[in-house]
């Protein structure tokens, strides 16, 4: 049998992920003292309290499979937080579903909306996942390069360049992956001028909203005027609550378009795991307390590695949200494979190349604070020394 | 201050720089308030937790339970001075519960930490009883596992 000839095309056609491709070489090295700050998750466990709710619910026999768009009360609840955050509203019955983790909200979001040849407009870098979905709904992705001096955030005027007729869909990745750019009010509105008198919709991946730093709190994409009625909201338990294993998410919008998507939820997944469910009806009830230590100690250590990666050299633009930074590697000279390849094999420490997180990417490195100060401090020791031995190589 | 006390208290090596970094402060400020954290006696000393198992060192840690007649005016303060003053004696704690003081004794041998309960703790003048119990494993000291590694468990995306 030739199996390459039964397979779908698009999707042969479509590279592996480049994280993934990366964490490959990373497992080939073979070192004991092999230390990573590559790792896209918390470094903490989920609240007890939410576990516990997730246990009761399986000691009580709760175990059946739950209402298409998820349990109604988990719908509530999350309706509820967004409205206690936002003050806007959703309604849980029609506005609501719960998916398989912020990926599949994506997906079925992607897929509800896009038809063959429609173009989908992605802020980029960015997670890997986009452009792919993108393919696979028939839709041809264009990607819209972030400038570093724009603070990786989306312009009003990139927008508008990469506008065509065929535009179906722009992907807002706010606070993005891997650069921690974040939309300010400002900049949202911005976004909606270009789109109001559009058909353009807008999905809002803000998963990593509750992980903002600094005095203004996260503004969402649906607070927007002009935004709200063509935005489909993407968030999750993963990032916020570290509940990444859970695999629970959640996707809002308009009426008419989640009639859509919640039909594909139905044939693709029937309903999320209802275990998590439960356990996620805690976590909107009554983890902000867990969300407001977490993201404490991730600003804690979002400082401190800013100000090694400042002092050794590597000149990094300041993440307002998500747990990356994103430094610029160009003053070695090295491409990002390179300078990440280079630190893996001589040094044992494993950062993502930015050339993985698509056009814009190249250039810069991603690194990751879902570690504790002690793995950073000792990364950091390492990379300083790494660039100390680029230096002397050079001269 | 309480977070600079939380970061000294989970790893005191950090720089005065890399400690203002995560603390959004300056290091002058850090300095001033570790200076005042030191006069006012809150930050008594700046140490590394070791665990001697992996040493060649020749050890072996008692915890021992004195009952002691409290002597009037003192109260127990005065046993635990002169209990505390030993260089043997690694901790003092005033218990509740059924004995009064928990001392931590540390020697070189079995021998060593039992004549030293013997001879010095147990004929002090207050002293009405003590029993040693030997540590035979550290798990766990002062928040630090000691027992094996910690492994990052997380998958790779």
């Amino acid at each position: 049998m030739d199996y390459s000839k039964v397979l779908n095309t698009t999707l042969a056609s479509l590279p592996p992920s480049g994280i993934r491709r990366f964490f490959d070489i990373a497992n080939e090295v073979k070192a004991d003292d092999m230390i990573s700050l590559s790792i896209g998750e918390p470094d903490f466990a989920t609240p007890w309290h939410i576990r516990e709710k997730g246990i009761a619910s399986l000691e009580q026999g709760k175990t059946w499979y739950s209402a298409n768009a998820g349990l109604l009360e988990l719908r509530e609840a999350i309706a509820r937080r967004i409205a206690r955050h936002t003050a806007v509203e959703f309604d849980p019955r029609s506005e609501v579903v719960v998916t398989v983790g912020g990926s599949e909200a994506l997906d079925i979001g992607i897929r509800a909306l896009v038809n063959t040849g429609d173009e989908v407009l992605i802020p980029s870098p960015s997670f890997v996942c986009y452009a792919p979905l993108v393919s696979m709904a028939g839709g041809v992705p264009v990607s819209i390069v972030t400038k570093a001096e724009n603070g990786f955030r989306l312009t009003a005027e990139e927008l508008r360049e990469a506008i065509t007729p065929r535009t179906k869909l722009l992907i807002l990745p706010f606070p993005n992956n891997p650069t921690g750019a974040v939309m300010r009010r400002e900049h949202l509105e911005a976004i909606a001028a270009v789109l109001r008198d559009t058909d353009i919709m807008v999905i809002s991946d803000e998963i990593y909203g509750a992980l903002t730093y600094g005095n203004a709190p996260h503004v969402s994409a649906v607070q927007i005027d002009g935004l709200r009625e063509r935005t489909l909201l993407v968030d999750g338990f993963s990032k916020a609550y570290a509940m990444t294993g859970w695999r629970l998410g959640y996707i809002c919008g308009p009426e008419p378009v989640m009639k859509q998507v919640v039909k594909l939820h139905q044939y693709a997944i029937m309903c999320a795991p209802t275990t998590a469910q439960h356990a996620a009806i805690e976590a909107m009830e009554h983890g902000d307390e867990d969300i407001a230590y977490m993201r404490g100690e991730y600003d804690a250590r979002r400082r401190l590695i800013l100000q090694e990666l400042n002092d050794m050299g590597l000149t990094c633009f300041e993440p307002e949200g998500a747990f990356y930074v994103f430094p610029s590697i160009q003053a070695t000279g090295l491409s990002s494979e390179e300078f990440c390849e280079q630190l893996l094999l001589r040094h044992h420490v494993a950062i993502v190349p930015g050339t993985a997180f698509g056009d814009g990417g190249e250039g810069f490195a991603r690194i990751s604070y879902c570690y504790s100060v002690n793995h950073i401090m000792e990364a950091m020791k390492r990379i300083r020394r790494f660039l100390q031995e680029l230096k002397e190589e050079t001269r | 201050m309480d977070k600079l006390l939380k970061l000294l208290d989970t790893n005191a090596r950090l720089t005065t720089a890399q400690m203002a970094a995560m603390l959004n402060t300056t290091v002058e400020d850090v300095e001033a308030k570790m200076a005042k954290l030191e006069q006012d006696g809150v930050v008594r000393a700046y140490k590394a937790l070791i665990d001697w198992e992996r040493t060649n060192r020749e050890y072996v840690t008692a915890v021992i339970e004195l009952r002691v007649t409290p002597k009037r005016d003192y109260g127990f303060e005065g046993i635990a001075e002169t209990v505390m003053r030993f260089d043997e004696v690694e901790s003092v704690y005033l218990m509740s519960g059924g004995y009064d003081l928990l001392v931590t004794v540390t020697g070189r041998t079995f021998k060593e930490v039992s004549m030293f309960v013997a001879k010095r703790l147990s004929t002090l003048d207050s002293v009405i009883s003590t029993a040693t119990h030997f540590v035979l494993r550290r798990y766990k000291e002062s928040g630090v596992m000691f027992l094996g590694e910690q492994k990052d468990e997380r998958g790779v995306f």
